[in-house]
């Protein structure tokens, strides 16, 4: 499977991210993890780990789970992009879309 | 052996040995090397910049051995060498002394201040024995493991490790995270497999994995595995599920079989002893009596139930703390007039239930005080709905009482709603 780099923040392809999908991930994360927040309140740029969203290696396991199920496609931790893949809900999108199956 | 003793000789001239390493492989070769030149490792539970400066105090020696070359503390730090030369050692495995003490382990004590717990060879060395015998690793084959927890808490430092240091069995590096991490990792080795894990990360395996590869063992701990997962384990992997029962005060002392029955086995040559409703187990690799901080019904000389924690633990994901620490570090942010941690009803079987916490701090932000709370306990700790009050509903003894509690998670809940 070829890979594109997407890591370089806030690129002129970040307005490609389909906001329909932004939507949908955040409404997904909320529920998987019964966060008490409104899906529409995540900034898409905000971070998901400690200092943003304060998501833990649980919660990134919860949310692969519903993630490979909604989109047809395994997370894997040796891919070259993991460390960027959870940074934002933008870049999960971003990632997301490029390598959803369904 | 090679590779124990060129560390072994890179270590620097302390005592006390705080190793970091993620890799499980660096992580043994560091026991090793600490093993071979008496030093003594100490496996904190997180390496929060407040426990980085608890362990300095407690000896004042320290250094970090890591293998994240990036990995930033104000501790002096060795790196794992990134390549250590090949080295056809022919050395005999070392006959290690069984007083000698492996490892400082800590836990969050009720109080502030981590409990350090001593380990030396001889009772790690029995208690993986016993354990070993149990899950089957000593008949023979050469068993390999594959392991979802860390190397550094008292069940993977154990299970993953010690007692396949001692049943002669391999280990994988990594600690695979994702689903299909853990397929891959599983599927590389040859068989008889055994994977070690946790009721979550199976939960979540068993979930997510498009392919699972066939095993001989699944080894859980940490969290009550419920039967209806052991089962569907047992049925999808064609495997038997061993789930372990300990802390780090004692070492593993019993297993059982979640699929089939609800009693545990304590390990051969141990015993239970019941003293004021507090029980007590002894014998074996136990060198003095250690109180449980469980509440068990016995069945039987050898057999138990366990019914849970005694009210101050709380274990997420492996985890451990207690709600008593906890307390005291939430009310030394500055600022935190008061404050305490709740720990609400299980939602979910097999899942994460996550502390909540009451805080009065008039001038403090939600975001302010998890900030101050990420310096101080692990992610997992960080409360999730952390609730502003304007006073706790503390009786005239000043103590919280669980119903007062409850109806204040019930009430803040109802208000978020809104």
């Amino acid at each position: 499977m070829v890979i594109n780099a997407t890591s370089s923040p806030l690129s002129a392809s970040d307005e490609g991210v389909d906001s329909d999908l932004l939507r949908e991930l955040a409404q997904l994360i909320v529920t998987a993890l019964n966060l008490e927040m409104d899906a529409a309140s995540i900034d898409p740029q905000q971070p998901l780990y400690a200092d943003g969203l304060g998501l833990d290696s649980v919660d990134i396991l919860e949310i692969a789970l519903v993630v490979s199920k909604r989109f047809g496609f395994q997370l894997r931790s040796d891919s070259a992009e993991n460390q960027t893949i959870f940074s934002s809900l933008q870049s999960l999108a971003r990632y997301i879309s490029v390598h959803r199956t369904l | 052996m090679g590779d124990a003793r060129q560390l072994a000789a890179l270590l620097p001239p302390g005592q006390h040995l705080l190793n970091a390493c993620s890799d499980r492989y660096h992580f043994a070769i560091g026991v090793a090397a600490a093993l071979l030149s008496g030093k003594v490792c100490l496996l904190p539970p997180a390496l929060t910049p407040e426990m980085l400066r608890r362990l300095r105090t407690f000896a004042p020696d320290v250094y970090c051995l890591s293998d994240d070359a990036d990995l930033s503390n104000e501790l002096p730090t060795l790196v794992f060498p990134a390549a250590l030369e090949e080295w056809n050692c022919l050395d005999p495995v070392p006959r290690i002394d069984g007083a000698q003490q492996v490892a400082w382990i800590f836990t969050s004590g009720s109080t502030g201040a981590p409990q350090a717990h001593a380990k030396t060879w001889a009772g790690l060395v029995r208690a993986v024995r016993a354990g070993a015998v149990r899950l089957g690793l000593c008949d023979g084959r050469r068993h390999a493991l594959v392991a979802t927890v860390p190397a550094q808490h008292m069940f993977g430092f154990e299970v993953s490790l010690l007692m396949a240091w001692q049943s002669g069995a391999a280990f994988d590096a990594a600690r695979p995270f994702y689903p299909a991490d853990v397929s891959a990792a599983l599927a590389a080795l040859p068989e008889p497999r055994t994977l070690v894990t946790t009721p979550f990360h199976l939960r979540n395996w068993l979930d997510g994995a498009t392919h699972l590869p066939a095993l001989e063992n699944i080894v859980s701990a940490t969290a009550p595995l419920s039967q209806p997962l052991a089962l569907r384990a047992e049925t999808l992997c064609g495997a038997r599920v061993f789930e372990i029962y300990g802390s780090t005060e004692t070492g593993q002392v019993a297993s059982r079989h979640p699929a089939h029955s609800a009693e545990w086995r304590l390990y051969d040559g141990l015993r239970l002893r019941v003293a004021a409703e507090h029980f007590w187990v002894s014998g074996g690799h136990i060198e003095c009596p250690v109180e449980l901080q469980d509440v068990l019904e016995p069945v039987s000389a050898e057999r138990f139930l366990l019914h849970g924690r005694s009210a101050d633990l709380v274990n997420i994901a492996g985890k451990r703390s207690s709600l008593g620490y906890l307390n005291y570090q939430l009310t030394a942010i500055p600022g935190v007039l008061d404050g305490a941690y709740y720990m609400p009803a299980p939602v979910t079987v097999d899942g994460v239930t996550r502390l909540m916490a009451f805080v009065v701090a008039p001038g403090l932000t939600r975001a302010e005080l998890k900030a101050a709370l990420l310096e101080r306990v692990d992610p997992l700790f960080v409360p999730r709905p952390l609730f502003l009050v304007s006073a706790l509903p503390r009786n005239e003894n000043g103590k919280l009482t669980l119903v007062a509690l409850q109806a204040l998670a019930a009430s803040c809940r109802e208000q978020a709603a809104r």
